[in-house]
């Protein structure tokens, strides 16, 4: 599987945020994108997942196999918000997800397990803590299987000891054959990343 | 979690507390005497002569008037929890106010029910708009309001504020009940129990209509008091899934 | 697939008792009327059935807007549209629509016929009015995504909503309301204008959730 992204270059409101990227990624790597405010680190991930409309260039995913048409049917998108709703548990949550995207990978109470909410399953979202919010929608990657996970700012709120724990998951989706594209402020402590570094400093 | 903050926690749980222990020892007694009343006043109230103009319908009579008394009453309830909630700031108060409008909207809609099957063949029709009716019905509506509002903040202590303020707002309407058969030319029939000049209802139907009255008195502070516990503990278990979360995330840190 | 509609359920029962609240409106709505326009029990029967609509027309616009918004604030929306591929989009807020329906529209169906009652309808108006407002309502929460969606980046799309959609809903108030009275005004025929009805319906229920999905997209972009 490979994502190849060619002369690419996106707009908001009319302002061309971005041209001319180019990248490759293929199975089991992972493309950190880098750069300062407003460098377009969150449109892009937009651009690649299909959310926002590409200005110029071409987005391919090649050798992913009918299983997965496009890159918004092949990926997991991690956005700011964290998708979840206050009002239901987190299982509830899961369990939401887990059905509705379908593929069907970790249970739900393994994958909390995996984000350190093992015994947290049963609360209300809303009684969360930033943190656990975060973690709780990181276990959503795991519930359900994307060869691409597409995360845009996926440390945010974590504390240092869940930071090393997503490390981990994100090494075991990369030895699984995952790509990882994630755009962050925090080195990932990945190892053997690609780097993209947006803006000016580009 | 350090240890005098839970120390605090649990000094301020203690009034709470106490109130569980008292509603516990409460609640079964005070259901099996509404009972007991109800069965007596429902008894005596099938041996009661029939009026002589209405037949047996007026035997509606002996839960329909209970009932409308006790709509009026519970929002008395709730005006002084609502005082307690703003004036006095008793922890319990808004728990008390919570507590009461879903009993309260009951008395209420059933009042306005059995009131709507005894007009039909009375007044043949089951609703007019005159004054009692109306009246109660905006009732019926505020407590649909209080609850609404209780429901969609929430945070308890907001909530519970907003919802006094309303609720002694409303309070103006109770007044407008009781005389309103006096102010206007109603359908409805005037007061015959509560009058200055004492009641002119006869005394073998009185007696029944008394009884079932207290008797459900006594079931609307059973149901009240459950209520009340019902909240206190949700609450309490609110408290403690953040506390939960809250204990995780010093674990994994 | 179901899994949404039961999410969606879930939340509108849950939070905040939004069902309740488009409920109080309804009552408030209807007994605003005898206040206004007098209590005399012959007119009230008469104007009953269109009284009815309004005020069902009027409650079921509430809380529309929340519709998309509510997971747009906290990214479902995002993915929700992402997921287009495995499930059509259209598909995905049609289901939306019958879950917001289903807990916040059916209520005041249920209600129409109690609310009848104090209105002075007779049985048959009261039981028509029922029937037309259970199937012709799905339509005005289907008109009702397509605003929610255009709406849907606006802070406070709120008014914004029910102001577009109105003019859109009125072909279903003029067959509810005259189907009602075809029932009781004996020269009417009553089946014609009720299966205008239901065609109006089955027609929104493949144009709103169309429209609404491309208004999705688009508000991306």
């Amino acid at each position: 599987m490979r994502l190849t992204a060619q002369d690419l270059g996106a707009e908001r409101g009319g302002e061309r945020i971005f041209s001319g990227l180019h990248f490759a990624i293929g199975a089991g790597e992972a493309l950190l994108v880098t750069g300062p405010n407003g460098a377009g680190k969150s449109t892009l991930l937009q651009v690649l997942c299909g959310l926002l409309p590409a200005a110029e260039g071409t987005i391919l995913l090649e050798g992913a196999g009918e299983e997965w048409p496009t890159v918004a049917a092949a990926a997991h998108y991690l956005g700011h918000g964290n998708a979840m709703k206050p009002a239901m548990s987190v299982e509830e949550n899961l369990r939401f997800w887990r059905e509705f995207n379908g593929e069907p990978c970790l249970e739900v109470d393994e994958a909390l397990e995996e984000v350190g909410l093992g015994s947290l399953g049963y609360l209300p979202f809303s009684t969360l803590s930033t943190g656990q919010r975060r973690r709780a929608a990181i276990a959503r990657l795991l519930v359900s299987w994307r060869p691409i996970w597409l995360l845009d700012e996926p440390t945010a709120g974590l504390d240092a000891r869940s930071e090393t724990r997503f490390t981990a998951l994100m090494e075991a989706h990369r030895a699984d054959g995952g790509l990882i594209i994630a755009a962050t402020h925090w080195p990932l402590h990945l190892q053997d990343v690609k780097e993209l570094v947006l803006g000016d400093a580009a | 979690m350090t240890e005098t903050t839970l120390t605090g926690r649990f000094a301020g749980l203690a009034n709470p507390t106490r109130f569980l222990a008292l509603a516990d020892r409460l609640i079964l007694p005070m259901a099996v005497l509404s009972l007991l009343l109800l069965a007596a006043g429902l008894v005596l109230g099938f041996r009661a002569p029939a009026d002589y103009q209405q037949g047996t319908t007026v035997r509606i009579m002996y839960i329909h008037v209970p009932f409308a008394w006790l709509s009026m009453m519970c929002w008395g309830v709730m005006s002084v929890a609502a005082l307690g909630t703003l004036v006095w700031r008793h922890p319990l108060a808004d728990v008390a106010l919570k507590a009461a409008a879903p009993v309260g909207v009951v008395f209420t809609g059933l009042a306005l029910a059995t009131g709507s099957i005894w007009g039909k063949p009375m007044w043949g029709t089951w609703w007019v708009w005159d004054a009692r009716l109306t009246s109660v019905f905006v009732l019926f509506l505020m407590y649909l309001g209080v609850i609404a509002l209780t429901r969609a903040i929430d945070d308890a202590g907001r909530a519970g504020r907003a919802a006094a303020v309303i609720t002694l707002v409303g309070a103006v309407n109770l007044p407008i009940i009781k005389f309103s058969v006096d102010w206007w030319n109603t359908l409805h029939q005037p007061a015959a129990v509560f009058r200055m000049d004492g009641p002119t209802i006869h005394p073998t139907m009185l007696w029944p209509l008394m009884i079932t009255a207290l008797g459900f008195t006594v079931l609307f502070f059973t149901l009240h008091l459950a209520a009340m516990r019902t909240e206190v503990l949700r609450r309490r278990i609110f408290a403690m899934q953040r506390l939960a979360a809250r204990r995780e995330e010093g674990r994994s840190a | 697939m179901l899994a949404l509609y039961v999410r969606d359920l879930k939340l509108g029962i849950r939070a905040g008792g939004g069902a309740l609240v488009g409920i109080l409106f309804f009552l408030a709505v209807i007994a605003t009327v005898p206040f206004a326009i007098g209590p005399e029990l012959t007119l009230l029967a008469r104007i009953g059935p269109a009284m009815l609509w309004t005020g069902a027309l009027l409650a079921s616009l509430l809380g529309l807007d929340r519709l998309f918004q509510a997971d747009r604030e906290d990214g479902s929306l995002d993915l929700l549209v992402l997921a287009a591929e495995r499930h059509m989009l259209p598909l995905i807020v049609l289901l939306k629509c019958l879950a917001h329906w289903t807990a916040s529209v059916l209520p005041l169906v249920i209600a129409a016929p109690v609310l009848g009652i104090l209105l002075n309808m007779d049985p048959l108006a009261n039981a028509a009015t029922t029937l037309t407002l259970l199937v012709g309502s799905p339509a005005v929460t289907f008109v009702g995504a397509i605003g929610a969606a255009v709406a849907v980046t606006l802070p406070r799309g709120g008014l914004l909503v029910s102001v577009l959609i109105l003019p859109l809903v009125i072909p279903v108030l003029i067959f509810g309301v005259s189907t009602a009275y075809a029932s009781v005004n004996d020269p009417a025929p009553f089946l014609p204008p009720f299966l205008i009805l239901c065609a109006l319906t089955l027609f929104f229920t493949v144009l709103g959730p169309l429209a609404a999905s491309a208004a999705l997209r688009a508000a991306r972009g």
